[in-house]
């Protein structure tokens, strides 16, 4: 293990957090977007206590990723800032607008005009920045991101404007849905409520499936390597069949209706599969050039990073840990005082 | 607009915004704490309420700064991906770091926010504590970032590029220290005055009422303890840049010759091409004094580098004479309150008093950007002092007008919605009820 390898494992580890929490913060509020039939009001209620405590928190493991990128991994974060400038920005605004609408919806009590528009800004947003990050996670894994001297070979569209990223980015727009989906069956009791997202996962699920099938047979024209490096290394497929169980358990848990099991299933395949691709795309951080060798910072800056990780993981996760239990006791005790025996 | 100039406006416009978001997320939380403790001694509903309020705007303006500072972080690497390229490896520790400390500052303020019945009073007291201390640690972070590029250390250059880094040498530069100081000083100095000019234009306009006379009482002490340590702090600040950054004092000053026993020039209008400050009140060995505390200290002039290598000497010295007057009114206004406090009993009964504090009120903001100003545009033409010039840094992405237009349109909505969103959640009158009862409030 050398520290390169380290801190792109860190690093990984924050992007499986990020997806598995924002991830579903923003699927969540694409579901807000699609919010119909007689209960409208009732999802959105849901989808909004969902995420009120916890959003900022979540969100703080993006801006992990990319300070370690930048400090790690510099020329790699310089040729995604260059290439892939046009995406990145795209999901900047959708953090932007995100985060700020719905803070202002939630403090525009009252005037249910004004809510109402910064709920559709809200929604739009936060559909944009999952599709924007897949597109980015699409373009690193083909072969298109090409900076020399700081001009970007294939201009600013062609370096992902192109089928297999923009697949990779309706996969992960998908995925965040189905995700935020199964979670939002167990945060409510109503079982109509339940079922209306319950068949929201269940189809969210099928397009992401749809969507990672797609990525395969497209993979063929500009992304060649990395369905090489999904199809090759046994323990690539040893993690991609985990996540294929994972779906199936997760299918089948939606299917019976057995929540707590569903969601735990779905986790686990998203976190999966994004292994799966840490694992597919080593030793690159993004593709055809960059690897974690040739792109990272001198061993010695590494590791005073990954001490500075190890001293604010020893901070935050007590710290996690405290705001979990905290206001998980209080949850239950809420229902046990509410649900009569 | 040229691609350089845009990404300059964007990045500089993105900073501008960000300051204040910034600078209010970390004081509020300190004068939240504040009241809360008042209200655990005393057991006065008008400081629950108080801290209440200010949780809320502390929950607003730590989401919008959250945001606004995700946007700084991508637009390093939008903007200026050679530095990034080039610098990222030596300041990314204060920047992971920070990313520490604002995982902190989230985490506790949730527990602060919706644990009021859900801890014990120490413990929530506590969760106060340690968001003032986690926003004011991600200040110093960022604020070392800066620190660097003004005075870069932490590696040698070795074939035109940095080798044989410390991430810690380069975070603990000369300059990071007395700057982040003057930075977390100059936060709670424009936050305090601006909370006590707000509520004393409240106080003439309500009338007497209790909710009022708290505030400004915390907001009072928060701001003109630190505006008074402040002066310490700047003096610091200065005595380093002349050694370190002799040409940036210089642009400062507006000192365009190299001179033994300089004067100090106070206002005055800089004329880069006749090399000269016209119009300037001058003290003589004024600038001597004060950057080495010595009367015949030998200050260097703007004519030791070339002319192409000065910043904008007018700006910066026009701002700088901004910073220090609006800093040096309100030490003065900090010194009047604490006396006629001391001679004539309860400030809020003073209705000169509390008119003064709403016209001084916006002083500290004022001050915070100019100094800003000071900071950036005296770096200038450089990205890292006299290592990388900014236009080597800037992207090859064009059309960086479309983006700085949009981020500027976005930036003047969030600004204008925060400000309603405050003077409506967290400025508002209080209700007699919610200060009557003695039960949980807002």
């Amino acid at each position: 293990m050398n520290p390169a390898m380290i801190l792109a494992g860190i690093m990984l580890g924050a992007l499986v957090i990020y997806s598995l929490l924002a991830g579903a913060d923003y699927g969540a509020g694409f579901w807000d977007l699609m919010c119909s039939g007689p209960r409208q009001e009732k999802q959105r209620e849901l989808i909004a206590q969902a995420i009120e405590p916890v959003w900022e928190t979540n969100h703080v493991w993006l801006i992990l990723v990319v300070v370690l990128m930048f400090a790690g991994f510099a020329p790699a974060f310089g040729a995604i800032s260059i290439a892939l400038g046009v995406p990145v920005f795209l999901i900047l605004l959708g953090v932007v607008l995100r985060g700020s609408s719905y803070v202002f919806r939630t403090y525009f009590a009252g005037s249910i005009r004004t809510q109402l528009y910064w709920g559709k800004v809200f929604s739009v947003s936060s559909s944009m920045t999952p599709l924007f990050l897949g597109i980015v996670i699409g373009a690193i894994s083909s072969d298109t991101v090409v900076v020399r001297d700081g001009i970007s070979e294939n201009g600013f569209l062609g370096t992902w404007f192109h089928p297999f990223s923009v697949i990779v980015g309706v996969l992960s727009l998908s995925l965040f849905a189905y995700l935020s989906a199964c979670y939002l069956t167990v945060e409510t009791d109503d079982p109509a409520l339940q079922d209306d997202f319950r068949s929201r996962a269940l189809f969210s699920g099928f397009i992401s499936l749809m969507a990672a099938f797609a990525t395969y047979v497209v993979a063929g024209d500009n992304a060649r390597e990395i369905r090489d490096g999904l199809s090759g290394a046994p323990y690539v497929l040893l993690v991609e069949s985990c996540a294929a169980i994972a779906a199936f358990v997760a299918f089948q848990a939606l299917w019976s209706r057995h929540y707590l099991r569903a969601r735990i299933a779905a986790a686990a395949q998203v976190g999966l599969i994004i292994i799966g691709w840490g694992a597919a795309q080593y030793p690159y951080l993004v593709r055809p050039g960059l690897t974690i060798f040739n792109s990272s910072a001198p061993s010695n800056v590494l590791v005073e990073i990954e001490i500075a990780c190890a001293f604010g993981g020893a901070i935050l996760f007590p710290s996690l840990f405290l705001l979990y239990r905290i206001f998980k006791a209080h949850r239950k005790a809420v229902l046990a005082d509410t649900t009569p025996v | 607009m040229d691609n350089f100039l845009a990404a300059r406006s964007q990045m500089g416009m993105s900073l501008a915004f960000h300051i204040v978001f910034a600078v209010i997320g970390v004081s509020l939380p300190l004068m939240m704490t504040i009241a809360e403790w008042r209200w655990r001694s005393t057991g006065d509903p008008a400081y629950l309420l108080l801290a209440k309020r200010w949780a809320k705007g502390t929950t607003i303006l730590f989401a919008v700064g959250a945001i606004s500072g995700t946007v700084l972080s991508f637009e390093l690497g939008l903007l200026w991906p050679r530095f990034m390229q080039y610098a990222g490896a030596v300041i990314g520790m204060p920047f992971s770091l920070e990313g520490f400390a604002f995982f902190t500052e989230a985490i506790f303020l949730g527990i602060y926010l919706y644990g009021w019945n859900r801890v014990p009073g120490w413990f929530h007291l506590f969760s106060g504590i340690i968001v003032s201390l986690s926003g004011l640690l991600s200040a110093i972070f960022v604020t070392l970032v800066n620190g660097w590029m003004n005075t870069p250390t932490g590696f040698d250059i070795v074939d035109g590029k940095f080798q044989n880094i410390h991430p810690f040498a380069a975070m603990l530069n000369p300059a990071g220290i007395p700057e982040a100081v003057h930075m977390v000083l100059a936060a709670y100095t424009a936050a305090g005055f601006a909370t006590a000019g707000i509520h004393s234009w409240l106080l003439l306009r309500r009338g007497r009422n209790r909710f009022d006379e708290v505030a400004i009482g915390i907001a009072l002490c928060v701001g003109g303890a630190a505006v008074l340590i402040q002066g310490v702090s700047g003096d610091a600040l200065a005595r380093m840049v002349a050694v370190k950054q002799p040409m940036k004092l210089a642009s400062l000053e507006g000192q365009f010759k190299t001179e033994v026993g300089a004067p100090l020039s106070i206002g005055g209008l800089p004329f880069p091409d006749e090399r000269v400050t016209k119009y300037a009140i001058k003290i003589p060995h004024g600038l001597s004094l004060l950057a080495f505390h010595t009367p015949n200290a030998l200050i260097k002039g703007l004519d030791q580098e070339p002319s192409k290598d000065w910043p904008n000497v007018r700006m910066v010295h026009i701002c700088f004479q901004i910073m220090v007057g609006c800093g040096s009114l309100l030490s003065f206004f900090a010194l009047i309150a604490a006396g006629l406090s001391w001679k004539r009993g309860p400030l809020s009964k003073q209705k000169l008093f509390l008119k003064a504090a709403v016209l001084v009120s916006p002083l500290g903001f004022v001050a915070l950007e100019a100094g800003w100003m000071v900071t950036e545009l005296g770096r200038q033409p450089w990205i890292v002092y006299h290592l990388m010039r900014t236009r080597d840094a800037v992207t090859t992405m064009p059309n960086i007008t479309i983006t700085f237009l949009m981020m500027t349109f976005v930036y003047l909505v969030l600004g204008i919605i925060v400000v309603w969103l405050l003077s409506k959640h967290v400025i508002a009158p209080a209700e007699r009820k919610q200060l009557d009862g003695p039960g949980v409030l807002v």
